[in-house]
């Protein structure tokens, strides 16, 4: 019976899976947004809320606390700074998470887990970041078609050779026929 | 130690394995774009969600 067992293991051990969740409780609250394993997206809510939560009364203490967990000093700066004020009122549930389908390599269910009071801005980011993508990706695709033309120009240039060399194996061929002849 | 008394038959197998099966996903509407689409979970193909829009498809 799982009677009152909370949480996922993670297949980790205890400290193994205490960093993945700290380090994933930094992510979060650095880039507002990110993407993981629906377990994961599940574990780390229950892990930041009671953190932003704590965040919400600036003091010394408060301070001290949320930093033994949050293994990064800006991002500590940024959570009393920035996110707390941005969060306000809100009386907990300060993450959302959707699914987002399965993984191709190991088919895992994804999720894109967030600040709700950060999602406008999220959203604004992933747009600019899929622009950069398809530049970059045009660009890769203007380089890759100028590489082909030059490599058939040399493929061109190799072929014209050998036909030379062969020209001349024939000739020579021929000559050594003669003279036996 | 206790032992089955009889091989199992080739009918007695298969007859249990005929409850073995796959299950139909349970699929969806978009409510934005109209594409079918698995419940519970953003649309794949532009990325909606319950109205909102949560990540830009590539393309």
């Amino acid at each position: 019976m799982r009677h009152r067992v909370k949480g996922r293991k993670l297949k980790r051990t205890h400290s193994h899976r205490l960093a993945t969740l700290r380090t994933l409780a930094v992510s979060l609250l650095r880039h507002k947004r990110i993407k993981t394993t629906v377990a994961k997206a599940k574990e780390t809510r229950s892990f930041v809320e009671p953190i932003i939560t704590k965040a919400k009364n600036d003091s010394v203490h408060a301070r001290r606390y949320v930093a033994a967990q949050i293994n990064d000093k800006d991002v500590v700066k940024e959570l009393f700074n920035d996110v707390a004020v941005k969060v306000g009122d809100r009386p907990g549930g300060y993450t959302r998470i959707v699914k987002l389908g399965r993984r191709k390599g190991d088919a895992a269910e994804l999720a894109i887990l967030e600040l709700v009071d950060y999602s406008d801005i999220n959203l604004e980011k992933a747009k600019s970041k899929q622009a950069e993508k398809s530049e970059k990706q045009e660009e890769k695709k203007e380089k890759k078609k100028v590489e082909k033309k030059e490599e058939k120009v040399e493929e061109a240039n190799v072929i014209e050779e050998t036909t030379e060399k062969n020209e001349t194996k024939a000739k020579k061929s021929a000559a050594k026929k003669k003279k036996d002849e | 130690m206790p032992n089955p008394k009889r091989k199992m038959s080739k009918t007695r197998r298969d007859k249990r394995r005929t409850h073995y099966k796959a299950q139909v996903p349970s699929l969806s509407r978009c409510s934005n774009c109209g594409e079918i689409k698995l419940s519970h979970r953003a649309c794949p193909n532009c990325g909606y969600y319950a109205g909102r829009s949560m990540f830009v498809p590539e393309s």
